[in-house]
């Protein structure tokens, strides 16, 4: 039993913290704003210190492994895609705390009304989120495919937003501020998706050593 | 590079010359002369042998071996030769080979590389060459003479020791040499001193070597006259030797006196001694061999 | 900051500028260097840069060398390893060696691992000492029933592990390892690089290897060494992502050598 395989596991593990940590940022994120809690966005700006404090570790740990160990085949795909991953993660914080920020504008005037397809694009996307990072975890290509092929999705519901706020934002300009904060908030989400993608196609690369970035398996299979 | 079609196996294309038949052949006329060179010896050591026992093997009987020499060729015994053998043996081994064996662990293990240390190494090859009789005059001047021990089975013994002697040590160092120094550094690595290493290690594993030298060594001995002859071994000895101080005669010189009696049936007796003393040599080499097998296969 | 670091914690073993001559060629030139307690050291350089000798200073078999001369300081836990009163001989039993090819005596197995503690005068249980360090060797399991056979029958691999049993059977401090695993393939090699992961638990060891890889798998410092100087010495993580010294980069990307 070598100890490089424990290192392994403890690069995995902080991965695993990593994740955990990001997915309930973004979910505390989205509450927060839909229920329009202070106390829950500032808790989002909090955490993502641990997030970025994690990324460099794993980086440091990928690095000394690669250098150390010389690690070959499916361990060597593991750690080039840790350390990928990770930054996905660290981004996935990042716009968990923008969302956060856009609440403190948003509180400052009367809220707007509800937007279903936003709350679904917030549902799809912290789903995506979950499920590639179960993916990662358990090391199920199949669900992380099934991850990509939602992000198209979130993709639509973008636009529609899009169209939507714009809608308001003509018919009543004192709408705007509130408006592009709401857009802000849709793009922050559809990145999320973006990068929930990524970490899937990074845990299909891992699990089988193929890449499907930038659509290749469909390319492929194009007719 | 261009290399040119090979065609077939028959050799020889482009700027090669094979000459496979010639090559072939020399090959085989060498094998043969090698064969028969071999084949000659062969022959001649079987003429020998066939020739002695021939003549030899009637006269061997328990009467032959524990009878005295006597004037008459039919009552001629071997007895005092015999034991005078045995007697010079057991000394000689005895002598020689604490002497020859410690020579050769001072020199493997111990000198320093320096110019003292070849210079023993050279003359002791050298004392190995110089013929027997050399060695005869030396035991006659110190062991005889100067330590007045008299023309006996010690003097003579001595004088076979001295002889034997750079042959057990040459063949000893060689057995030491060939412990591989692995060992010997493997030993000390484990806080092992010089001594220890020596013992534990080295020696156990050149034992087999020294063994045989020494054995082979001594079968020389066995077969020595002329050196016993100046120190004073007589022809005619009608009794058997009772101390290391007696005088004595040793097989090799009794067959030389019964070769030297005109009458017929000493050649006889003459040659039976001999397919004695082959025996008696046979079965020290056959020692060694085995021994040597022996402590091979044990690797 | 220093390439030649001073590493934390106890230090065991100790060389203030050394140097070693072999006759007039000058093998080891003023090396300082300091082994601390229970860790791993490596020694990497190309051929001929006096690694091996530098190892060998720490348990005096340059002795053994005619015309191997010392200049400067060898420590072991402070103490003068050439003083005139230091036996060797006990120096050897304290900081043991494993050679590159294996060297078994010929002899069973039981009394290749018996023959250290009986030298030393052992009077313990021989049968548990023997057991003991066939255990911490990893090798009992492989030949606890037939530790009367002939230690030459076994594998490449399994005949340095007994000697490196041999070597802990005189219970020393230090272990010194030069190029252990250079002559087995890669199942043994990995073998004996797991079992040092072990050993560090208890012992102190040095160990020289041409191959950069097992220094960085295996150790916990590297020292640097080119021609006989120590060129960088510090942690292995540091030495091997980001070498202080332009020569040990080369080094170690193969650039040169």
């Amino acid at each position: 039993m070598r100890h490089f395989h424990e290192e392994l596991d403890q690069l995995k593990a902080k991965l695993v913290r990593m994740s955990g940590l990001a997915e309930e940022m973004v979910r505390i994120a989205v509450e927060a704003l839909l229920e329009r809690d202070q106390a829950k966005a500032a808790e989002v700006i909090q955490r993502d210190h641990a997030v970025d404090e994690l990324e460099v570790q794993v980086d440091t740990a990928a690095i000394e492994l690669l250098a150390l160990q010389q690690p070959l085949a499916k361990d060597l795909r593991f750690i080039t895609s840790a350390t990928k991953i990770a930054n996905d993660l660290e981004r996935v914080g990042d716009h968990a705390v923008n969302i956060a920020e856009a609440l403190e504008y948003l509180l400052k005037v009367p809220p707007f009304p509800p937007l279903p397809e936003l709350e679904e694009m917030a549902r799809i996307s912290t789903g995506m989120l979950a499920d590639a990072l179960s993916a990662f975890i358990r090391g199920d290509a199949n669900l992380a495919r099934r991850v990509v092929q939602v992000d198209d999705r979130v993709d639509d519901l973008h636009e529609n937003n899009f169209r939507i706020l714009l809608t308001h934002m003509m018919e009543d300009p004192r709408k705007i501020t509130a408006g592009m904060d709401m857009l802000l908030v849709s793009g922050n989400l559809e990145r999320i998706a973006d990068m929930a993608t990524n970490v899937a196609e990074e845990v299909v690369f891992f699990v089988e050593g193929r890449t499907i970035k930038h659509h290749a398996e469909r390319r492929d299979t194009a007719h | 590079m261009n290399r040119p079609q090979q065609g077939g196996l028959a050799g020889g294309t482009g700027l090669f010359n094979t000459r496979q038949q010639t090559r072939k052949r020399m090959g085989s006329a060498f094998a043969v002369l090698c064969f028969l060179a071999t084949a000659v010896g062969i022959v001649f050591l079987a003429v020998l042998l066939i020739d002695i026992v021939r003549d030899g093997a009637g006269r061997l009987s328990s009467a032959f071996l524990s009878g005295m020499p006597s004037r008459f060729p039919a009552r001629a015994g071997i007895k005092p030769a015999l034991v005078g053998s045995l007697w010079t043996l057991g000394i000689t081994a005895l002598v020689s080979f604490p002497l020859g064996v410690g020579t050769a662990i001072w020199l493997e293990e111990y000198a320093p590389n320096n110019r003292f240390t070849r210079l023993i190494q050279t003359n002791i090859a050298n004392l190995a060459g110089v013929p027997s009789i050399v060695y005869g005059i030396l035991g006659l001047a110190v062991f005889v003479r100067l330590f007045a021990f008299g023309e006996c089975v010690l003097a003579g013994a001595l004088t076979l020791a001295l002889l034997i002697l750079p042959v057990i040590i040459i063949s000893s160092q060689e057995a030491i040499r060939a412990v591989p120094n692995s060992i010997r550094l493997g030993a000390y690595a484990l806080g092992a001193t010089r001594w220890e290493t020596i013992r534990d290690q080295v020696l156990p594993l050149a034992l087999p070597g020294v063994l045989t030298g020494t054995i082979l060594a001594l079968s020389r001995a066995v077969g020595e006259a002329a050196p016993l002859i100046m120190i004073g071994a007589l022809a005619f000895v009608p009794f058997v030797p009772k101390t290391p101080l007696d005088e004595f005669t040793v097989i090799p010189i009794q067959i030389f006196d019964w070769i030297n009696r005109p009458q017929a049936g000493f050649h006889e007796v003459a040659a039976a001694a001999s397919i004695v003393l082959l025996i008696a040599l046979l079965t020290l080499n056959g020692t060694a061999i085995l021994l040597r097998n022996r402590f091979s296969r044990k690797r | 900051m220093p390439s030649i670091m001073q590493p934390p914690g106890e230090i065991e073993l100790e060389a203030k500028e050394l140097s070693v001559y072999y006759g007039s060629s000058h093998a080891v030139k003023g090396v300082s260097i300091g082994i601390p307690d229970r860790k791993v050291v490596a020694f990497i350089g190309p051929s001929g840069c006096g690694k091996s000798t530098l190892l060998r200073c720490f348990n005096r078999m340059n002795d053994l060398i005619p015309g191997a001369r010392i200049e400067g300081q060898a420590l072991f836990q402070g103490d003068d390893l050439y003083a005139p009163g230091v036996d060797a001989v006990e120096v050897r039993r304290r900081i043991g060696m494993v050679f590159q090819k294996p060297n078994p005596f010929p002899k069973s197995i039981y009394d290749n691992v018996a023959f250290g503690p009986r030298i030393n005068g052992y009077r313990g249980k021989m049968d548990e000492l023997v057991e003991r360090s066939l255990r911490h060797a990893a090798l009992w399991e492989e030949v606890k029933d037939r530790l009367d056979s002939s230690a030459l029958a076994l594998s490449g691999g399994q005949q340095q592990r007994l000697c490196i049993a041999r070597a802990l059977a005189v219970e020393p401090e230090v272990l010194l390892m030069d190029e252990p695993a250079s002559a087995l393939d890669p199942i043994a090699t990995q073998k004996i690089e797991d079992l040092i992961y072990e050993l560090k638990q208890n012992y102190t060891v040095v160990i020289v290897t041409h191959n950069m890889q097992q220094a960085a798998r295996v150790s916990d410092y590297t020292a640097f060494l080119y021609m006989g100087d120590l060129i960088e010495y510090g942690p292995t993580q540091q030495l091997f992502t980001n070498p202080r010294e332009e020569q040990t980069e080369a080094y170690i990307t193969g650039r040169f050598g």
